[in-house]
């Protein structure tokens, strides 16, 4: 789990810290209502939860600045919610409504927002990985100094389009950082019984591309490592690889037994590496909160998450002629 | 506050389980993502965690219960001390109500059939391409689509071209000829032989604002990019409820040239048109190359522009206009005739024109039309000629199974049953992979003399 190289964490104020708690608290009690929601049937399909990998989304988002773009794969919830938006958008679509950010004919794997330049949600392992390229693509053309982040995890960083992406970014030095979330499965296939070539922020020295790896508990860690990958794209030096160490409690999908791995394993991970009680240990110890200002934050996102609950029950399914809109961007007929 | 626990869904499929082994009992303290208990499925044991902190107040299904519905209440959870007997018994004679779950969604109501189309069949559109009387001027179908990139690349700078050879080499077969030079590296560009990975690129760009057009040296090689056409560009506009799409073109040669054997010689048109999401056009003109290209280009949605190699050195006449588009989804008739009605596009249409000449010399007059896009498909022109001839014969290079002549056959005959006096016949590519002998080759592509052979049949001359 140890990275092999870790950026120097900086100094972080008492009000970032609180931001950061904040953020990774949204994101896992959103997923855990997610689950709970799968559980009694609201939720159908796939659906891939983020809990434990909170603090790679909420670190870079903190390196982000307005107008950059964001890509990642199916495991999507946790950036949508990072980059701002609506937790109530969100849960709606994941339960197939109207008032979901796609109507509710996207689910969980294909969310969008133009406002947030969040762009997707991919469900094709490592398809998003030449999409963000060319998002990077399209701001190097524009002529602005926009940065692209393109997630994708240890099991896509093994697809052909994966290397193909990394040689064109790389001969066209587009600004796009690609952020490795090694949680350590593909799926149920553990990254050794996957490659011979486990260290993959290294495979970008093939194409002659910089990155690290970092430590994707602490936030920190990531912010820090995230602030010098953006730099580096904002120089117009090109692409940057960024390894993020992390790890998934829960499984692949809910219906994922997750035999693969010990209950020890995950056990440990969580109490031993947790990245919200990381932060949370850092505010307590720092006399920068006190036990009743994270009450208070705990009871602010409970009832977040508990209005995008609702509001997703609620609203209604979509409407039965939203079956043919949204195809074409003009008005063509559809055989019928 | 006492809450139930309730049976869950494990999988996407899972309606009922088995409570396979209690891991908490009674009186137990339970944190958020503790192990509550085993369930099997179907497929697989799976462990059941906590979604909230509290203390277990009563079991109500003991392990080793089968045949558990999914959203029956199977314990009751609440805070130290609370009494959770009224939440408990209202939960204990539940087990048999699967659909106890006041959160579970409303069965949907039976849906009644919502039409695509209003039912009244649209009419053709018989407006002429060009004003009468305007002058034209001999030109390839490569120099027309040339011209097309031109025009358009100078009329919107997001316009820009990508693909291989298509810069310095200027172009495998010299479509691009001189576009470098004159627009620049920024705006044409050479990409490595990466077809999967610049194609998604391509798309990334389309979402994020320019009018990317690639170009595939063959169609062939676009099948290692076909699921970022497919699930990329074409269904995005959908998948997000019409916030992003991909207005861009994909285009290059398709079909058979000659000689080259199985791999590379393929027409995909019917496998596009299959595709809602994506907009497909095959000219056979030059005038139609130009036109529909640049069509194309404006285009808000992702469009398949398929050429033909053999076609890009034959000359036609195209219209001089400063500005000449030909919208999609309006066949063009290329010969009147009132016998029988011959349906083609693209390098078919060769043979359809060929055909209907020897067969005038015998006294048969055959409409010929070309479809020219074939999603959205013009299926109003077809159907008011097969009213007026009776009888169809179609014409395309691809595979039968699943062709664009099938599916022309299944609309007319829906569409116009009590007009048709005799089968449609589609001549089509052979059911074989394409031979590289050149006797075989020319065997499994469709020929005039087959056309000819069809017309004869379903006029029974």
């Amino acid at each position: 789990m140890a990275a092999r190289k870790t950026t120097r964490k900086p100094n972080v104020s008492a009000e970032d810290l609180t931001r950061f708690y904040r953020d990774m608290l949204l994101i896992r009690r959103f997923e855990e209502k997610a689950g709970q929601l799968y559980g009694m049937g609201l939720i159908g399909g796939f659906c891939h939860l983020y809990i434990g990998q909170e603090a790679v989304v909420v670190g870079l988002e903190a390196a982000a600045d307005e107008g950059d773009k964001r890509v990642t794969s199916y495991r999507d919830h946790g950036h949508m919610l990072a980059c701002g938006m609506d937790p109530k958008g969100v849960m709606a679509e994941l339960t197939g409504r109207e008032g979901g950010y796609s109507k509710g004919k996207g689910g969980s794997m294909h969310m969008f927002s133009k406002e947030k330049h969040f762009y997707g949600g991919h469900g094709i392992v490592g398809a998003q990985v030449p999409i963000g390229a060319g998002l990077a693509f399209s701001d190097k053309y524009k002529g602005n100094d926009r940065v692209t982040f393109a997630y994708f995890g240890d099991g896509a960083a093994n697809q052909g389009q994966v290397a193909e992406t990394y040689n064109m970014a790389e001969l066209w030095d587009l600004p796009v950082v690609f952020v490795i979330e090694n949680n350590q499965y593909a799926m149920g296939t553990s990254v050794k019984r996957a490659t011979k070539s486990p260290d993959f922020w290294e495979r970008g020295a093939a194409y002659g591309i910089e990155g690290e790896a970092v430590d994707g508990m602490d936030v920190l860690a990531v912010k820090a490592a995230g602030e010098k990958a953006v730099a580096h794209c904002r120089a117009g030096k090109g692409p940057y690889i960024l390894e993020v160490m992390t790890y998934r409690y829960r499984g692949h999908s809910m219906s994922d037994p997750a035999k693969y791995r010990t209950r020890e394993e995950v056990q440990k991970m969580r109490d031993e590496r947790d990245p919200i009680d990381h932060v949370r240990t850092m505010l307590l110890d720092g006399d920068h909160a006190s036990e009743e200002d994270l009450k208070a934050i705990d009871k602010e996102i409970k009832d977040i998450v508990n209005a995008a609950a609702e509001f997703s029950k609620e609203s209604p399914e979509p409407a039965l002629d939203e079956l043919w809109t949204d195809i074409y961007a003009d008005d063509v007929p559809q055989e019928a | 506050m006492a809450t139930e626990i309730l049976m869950p869904a494990l999988s996407p499929t899972m309606e009922e389980g088995t409570l396979a082994k209690w891991l908490v009992k009674e009186g137990d303290t339970v944190n958020a993502g503790d192990i509550l208990a085993e369930i099997e499925t179907d497929k697989a044991t799976m462990e059941f965690e906590a979604v909230d902190e509290g203390v277990i107040g009563r079991i109500l299904v003991e392990e080793g219960t089968e045949g558990v519905k999914v959203n029956t209440p199977i314990a009751v959870i609440g805070e130290a001390g609370e009494d959770m007997s009224a939440a408990a018994s209202s939960g204990a004679d539940a087990p048999s109500s699967a659909d106890a779950g006041a959160d579970a969604p409303k069965e949907a109501p039976a849906a009644p059939k919502v039409a695509a189309q209003p039912a009244a069949p649209p009419r053709p559109d018989r407006s002429p391409d060009w004003p009468e009387g305007t002058e034209t001027v001999t030109m390839t179908v490569r120099e027309a689509l040339n011209q097309a990139m031109a025009e358009e690349m100078e009329r919107d700078d997001s316009v820009f071209l990508m693909g291989e050879e298509v810069a310095e080499y200027q172009g495998a077969y010299k479509i691009s000829q001189g576009l470098l030079d004159r627009f620049g590296p920024r705006r044409v560009i050479d990409t490595p032989i990466t077809e999967h990975g610049f194609t998604g690129l391509a798309v990334g760009a389309a979402f994020g604002g320019l009018r990317p057009i690639v170009e595939f040296m063959t169609f062939n090689f676009a099948m290692q990019a076909m699921d970022q056409i497919i699930n990329s560009a074409a269904k995005t506009l959908y998948m997000s409820g019409g916030q992003m799409g991909a207005p861009m073109v994909f285009r290059g040669a398709n079909g058979a040239a000659a000689r080259v054997g199985a791999q590379h010689s393929q027409d995909y048109a019917a496998w596009y048109a299959q595709v809602p999401g994506l907009k497909v056009a095959m000219p056979y003109t030059a005038a139609d190359a130009k036109g529909l290209l640049k069509s194309a280009i404006r285009d808000p949605n992702p469009v398949i522009f398929l050429e033909n190699e053999i076609l890009y050195g034959r000359s036609f006449e195209v219209p001089k206009l400063e500005d000449f588009t030909i919208p999609f989804g309006k066949a063009r008739i290329a010969r009147a005739g009132s016998d029988v009605t011959i349906v083609s596009f693209g390098i078919g249409m060769s043979y359809a024109m060929e055909a209907a000449g020897k067969l005038a010399e015998d006294g048969i007059e055959a409409e010929v039309i070309d479809l020219r896009s074939l999603r959205p498909l013009d299926t109003a022109t077809v159907i008011d000629s097969v009213q007026k001839t009776n009888r169809m014969v179609t014409v395309e290079e691809g595979w039968p199974m699943g062709s664009i002549g099938y599916s022309l056959a299944a609309i007319v005959s829906r569409e116009a049953f009590d007009w048709l006096d005799a089968p449609v016949i589609s001549c089509t590519g052979k059911d074989v992979p394409m031979p590289y002998a050149a006797n075989l080759e020319k065997l499994a592509l469709t020929s005039t003399d087959e056309v000819i052979e069809a017309v004869r049949k379903v006029t029974y001359r």
